[in-house]
């Protein structure tokens, strides 16, 4: 089965750092597969490589069959990718509502208003308040929110739970599982790595730029001692 | 009585354009990073292209309001697409400079075209004349500015806070890489947005024609006052902007009535003294 | 990116050596210059020049633009011409009440300015200038659009006559010796290494502990003192002080040379000071708009030439060989 995205040999650099040195990773669509990694290793920069957010790039990005390389930045999310980044990006100028609904639609499909507050009552309550008025959870949850509403294929997510009290990770691994089961293709970056058991069909073994690994969740816990050397836990 | 009246009726005037035109700085400088020295050029430019397209092909004010700030918003966009655009990455200090050169050259170019003394412009026949208040006699074409020019702050305003482009412009000012990548087209956005700015300075300029004569100085003399209502008003705040250059303006009439020597200055002496107690300036939300 | 960083190490020394050649030849070319050139023309490039340096003190070297430091050039020329003219002092003691006078000017402008951050400290050191040029207009003592004139150069020390045009020059070549020579001093000493460090990064003097906004106040009211002093020697050289040195034009047009000649190097202001009045003699003859010019020069220079003549210098191959190192 062709992957829905497919990364060969790609390198990137923030200036002058060489951060990627050829990462190699494939993501078949519907799956939910997770990068594993320490601090620094390379993760985030593989997310916005993918994105375009990181111009400084060299390898191959294909996407639903197009080369993502030679693509604009503003013109990547009509391919039918999102990216949700590490700090959320909940922007203070505008209310929730505002920031709901600025992502503009990429496809049909996407969630509608109503379904996203079903998913996320509390969104609903606060939809007035500033952007940034909203607790760390609330950001996450509306971060998600305003990236299914656009009807892409494949979500990019750094480190959801990053920071976030057990109760609302609890509560994003329900989405996750949700947005999974409507057929949502996820590539997930997460150094909790017990969180993305519940989720994840797949990981991938990030260190010094490149991969190291490749497991899927069945062998989770054999790889446990390969693991707990290369993540340092 | 009278000289009071009259000068807050000239302080109110000169606040609409203080008004207008630190609007359209902070709406540059909000998504572009960009302090506008041209802007005073480009407020030039629309009073001259008022003048110009009387003088040339017979077509007045009316026309003028809606063709000056187009064509001067097309000039600003294609200056952003070529020229400003490569400083953004650079320390702002170089879109001040590079701005400054575009504003001297503008400036020179006129004034080597057309001599520095003004050229007149009459008041449009519909606004001629005045109203006889009770307590003062108003001019209307001086009513006309005031209110237009409100008009024009407020729904400038209206569009920036409430519309989805204008949610767009507020989200792509605090993250511009972020709003990108959902697939809203930034670069554009900043081009539409100098051009925005330029084309309100334009009109500010053809709103001054009939007022003030229509000089190739007139742009520098402005420039370095609303400057100093920027610093007042704070340029993160669209609204203060708008209110400090109306209470700025005012301010000015009324020295001109108590204490005229100082009335050109008076507004640089409320600029330190905002910088004394209140260096984050009367709104202030950026550093 | 090539490292050519390896290949540069061994020539430590050229640079020491390369540059007291230059500083040498530049001397030499500038004593023996009267008798190429008229005197007048290269007292008034030396003039901007100290100016020029003076001002790239603050942009080049502690990263601040400010844009109204014609007020202390052209309120050091007032002053001096006042004190000169009103007040029968001798020349060097005229030049004295010049750099004073600036440099408190300096004081008052700098600490408002240094309130704000940033591109706000342009704004407000333009706006402040302003207010000076208004007051220069309407006060008394500045005999508003006529300026002071027919400023006596007297005689320095009691018995040089300034009034003959090789001992002015020999004086003016002297101020601007010293006057480059203090600069220099104060970028190599540790307080210049503190002003770079601000320039480079803010946030982390603070968190070292400087009180960084008294640093850039001692450097705001030098370069201040340093402009009034070529403002002064120019009062006397051309024996006027009129509203034009206190004009934003005049702020441009430093920041032009500045720029043109290299932010960030010692002697790139003086070429750019060089350039800009060997370009203004030429053109102000001819018909030809000198705003034009001057406005389309800085979008080049801006857009394609930020380094400057002296920068771009070292930066080619041959200043790199030179052992010049590069900086941004």
């Amino acid at each position: 089965m062709k992957p829905l995205l497919k990364v060969s040999g790609l390198n990137a650099w923030y200036g002058e750092s060489h951060i990627l040195h050829g990462v190699d990773l494939t993501v078949g669509e519907g799956e939910m597969v997770t990068l594993l990694g320490r601090n620094g290793v390379g993760k985030t920069t593989t997310l916005r490589s993918i994105m375009g957010i990181v111009r400084k790039r060299k390898g191959e990005i294909s996407f639903t069959g197009a080369d993502l390389m030679k693509v604009p930045l503003h013109r990547v999310a009509p391919h039918g990718l999102g990216f949700i980044p590490e700090e959320r990006g909940i922007f203070s100028t505008l209310s929730v509502h505002e920031n709901l609904l600025l992502p503009p639609a990429v496809a049909k499909g996407g969630m509608t208003i109503d379904e996203i507050f079903e998913l996320f009552p509390n969104l609903y309550e606060r939809r007035s308040s500033p952007g940034t008025k909203l607790s760390g959870g609330e950001q996450q949850m509306l971060a998600i929110a305003r990236i299914l509403r656009t009807g892409v294929r494949m979500m990019l997510l750094d480190e959801p739970t990053e920071g976030l009290a057990p109760v609302i990770v609890q509560r994003i691994g329900d989405v996750l599982k949700t947005l999974k089961q409507r057929g949502m293709t996820v590539l997930l970056v997460e150094q909790n790595f017990r969180f993305a058991s519940k989720v994840a069909d797949r990981f991938y073994l990030m260190d010094h730029g490149q991969m190291v690994g490749e497991f899927p969740v069945s062998e989770l816990s054999a790889r446990m001692d390969t693991l707990h050397d290369v993540l340092g836990v | 009585m009278q000289a009071f009246l009259g000068q807050l009726l000239i302080g109110l005037i000169n606040g609409s354009f203080y008004a207008l035109l630190s609007l359209g700085l902070a709406i540059i400088f909000g998504l572009l990073r960009v302090i506008n020295f041209a802007h005073g050029a480009q407020y030039m430019l629309g009073a001259f292209f008022a003048w110009l397209l009387l003088s040339y092909f017979g077509l007045g004010y009316w026309p003028a309001l809606v063709i000056a700030p187009i064509a001067v918003g097309l000039v600003g966009a294609v200056i952003e697409r070529t020229m400003l655009r490569r400083l953004y990455t650079l320390d702002p200090l170089y879109g001040l400079l590079f701005t400054f050169g575009l504003a001297l050259t503008i400036e020179g170019t006129f004034r080597y075209l057309y001599g520095a003394s003004g050229q007149p412009y009459a008041t449009p026949a519909a606004l001629a004349g005045g109203t006889n208040l009770g307590f003062m006699f108003l001019p209307i074409y001086r009513g006309w500015v005031i209110v237009f020019s409100l008009v024009v702050c407020i729904g400038t305003w209206l569009v920036i806070e409430k519309t989805k482009l204008g949610s767009y412009l507020r989200a792509a000012t605090e993250n511009p890489v972020l709003v990108q990548s959902f697939g809203i087209n930034v670069p554009f956005l900043l081009t539409l947005t100098y051009a925005l700015g330029a084309a309100l300075a334009a009109l500010a300029g053809v709103l001054a024609a009939p007022i003030y004569q229509v000089s190739p100085l007139m742009g520098s003399n402005i420039i370095i006052v609303v400057f100093a209502v920027v610093v007042v008003g704070g340029m993160g705040s669209i609204m203060g902007a708008i209110v400090t250059g109306y209470l700025l303006g005012v301010a000015e009439g009324l020295t001109k009535v108590f204490y005229p020597e100082a009335s050109n200055i008076v507004i640089f002496v409320i600029m330190a003294i905002v910088l004394l107690i209140r260096p984050a300036g009367l709104f202030g939300r950026d550093a | 990116m090539t490292l050519t960083l390896d290949i540069e190490k061994p020539k430590e020394k050229n640079p020491v050596v390369v540059q007291t050649v230059f500083l040498g030849i530049g001397l030499a070319l500038l004593l023996l210059a009267p008798l190429f050139f008229y005197p007048v023309f290269l007292m008034k490039l030396l003039c901007f020049a100290l100016f020029a340096c003076a001002f790239n003190l603050l942009l080049g070297y502690t990263g601040l633009l400010s844009f109204g430091h014609a007020a202390f050039f052209g309120g050091a020329a007032y002053f001096t011409a006042h004190a000169v003219k009103e007040w029968g002092l001798p020349p060097e003691l005229g030049i004295l009440v010049g750099v004073v006078g600036a440099a408190f000017l300096g004081l008052i402008v700098g600490y408002l300015a240094i309130r704000r951050q940033g591109i706000y400290f342009a704004m407000i050191t333009l706006a402040l200038a302003q207010m000076f040029y208004f007051f220069c207009l309407q006060a008394e003592f500045t005999k508003g659009e006529d300026g002071i004139q027919s400023v006596p150069r007297g005689h320095l020390f009691g018995f040089i006559d300034l009034s003959q045009s090789t001992n002015m020059y020999y004086f003016v070549l002297g101020v601007f010796v010293i006057g480059v020579a203090i600069i220099w001093r104060i970028i190599h000493s540790p307080f210049g290494m503190i002003l770079k460090s601000i320039r480079e990064n803010e946030t982390r003097a603070v968190s070292l502990g400087y009180s960084v906004r008294n640093y850039k106040l001692a450097a705001f009211v030098m370069s201040a003192a340093l402009t009034g002093l070529a403002g002064g020697v120019k009062a006397l050289v051309f024996q006027f002080a009129t509203l034009t040195d206190v004009g934003w034009q005049m702020s441009g047009e430093v920041i032009l040379m500045t720029l043109l000649g290299g932010i960030g190097t010692l002697i790139g202001p003086l070429f750019g000071a060089g350039l800009v009045v060997t370009l203004q003699n030429y053109l102000a003859t001819s018909e030809f708009p000198v705003t034009i010019i001057t406005g389309l020069v800085f979008m080049v220079c801006v857009l394609v030439f930020r380094r400057g003549i002296v920068g771009e210098f070292y930066h080619s191959r041959l200043g790199r060989k030179l052992g010049f190192e590069h900086r941004q």
